[in-house]
């Protein structure tokens, strides 16, 4: 498959899997390459209080260290064969998170919105499916369960090996 | 032959153990027979026989069965990923 970065010029990547808080505007602000992006798009998941367990007031977020970043890495090295795009970001919380706190963030930049809009979703769908995070959910009552992998995400995945630039 | 082993999440639970060091028998030498090997030591190691979702993985890469075992090789045994 042809290098899609090309034409984009090198591709700027950051991986960052940590305990503390993003900032998400300066996420997004170190991401555009002035004059060039034409385009940004990005993702940012939160800790909701309905997963398998009603009353979800934390998660814990157990991951793999060296396998979680090298996953990441290749992840984001795919969308950019995929499309031609100027910066990706994937940032990544580990530990435990209360309510409402965001737990990922997916930036991407290109030249162009479908572009960003693709690889961005591609990302997310990839780093459900092949990042080595956990998540256990923690309820009000003091009970806690790990979260079962969803179908509909496996599916997600898959949709990206049978139409290659699009869902 | 020395492996380190890693287990994650409800599988390090379940097991009461998150990563060992140990030197399997001469006649391991696949994942696949070292994961039926850990499971032969019964009680709470028989999930790694029973649950058919687990997933395994040689020096940080997702691997198969059949992926031959190396000396000083990091395996890692965990559930189905849900991080996002």
């Amino acid at each position: 498959m042809p290098d899609a970065n090309g034409e984009a010029g090198e591709l700027a990547l950051r991986i960052q899997v940590q305990e503390a808080a993003f900032d998400t505007a300066a996420e997004l602000a170190q991401l555009v390459r002035p004059g060039q992006s034409g385009a940004q798009a990005s993702f940012t998941g939160f800790v909701r209080d309905f997963g398998d367990a009603r009353e979800v007031c934390a998660i814990t977020l157990e991951h793999y260290p060296g396998m979680t970043e090298a996953a990441l890495h290749d992840i984001a090295q795919d969308a950019a064969r995929r499309w031609p795009l100027h910066a990706v970001s994937i940032v990544h919380r580990t530990g435990r998170l209360a309510l409402g706190e965001a737990i990922v963030f997916v930036g991407v930049t290109s030249a162009h919105r479908r572009a960003a809009f693709a690889a961005c979703e591609f990302i997310m769908d990839m780093l459900k499916t092949r990042a080595p995070f956990w998540k256990k959910e923690h309820c009000a009552d003091g009970s806690a369960q790990w979260v079962a992998a969803r179908h509909g995400d496996t599916e997600a995945a898959h949709r990206w090996q049978q139409a290659p630039d699009a869902p | 032959m020395k492996l380190r082993i890693l287990y994650f999440a409800s599988l390090h639970e379940t097991l009461g153990c998150d990563a060992e060091t140990i030197d399997p028998p001469p006649n391991i030498t696949t994942l696949g027979a070292l994961r039926q090997w850990l499971a032969g030591r019964g009680g709470p190691w028989q999930v790694l026989a029973e649950r058919d979702d687990l997933r395994m993985a040689r020096n940080q890469k997702v691997a198969r069965p059949d992926s031959r075992l190396d000396d000083g090789d990091e395996i890692a045994f965990f559930p189905p990923v849900t991080g996002g």
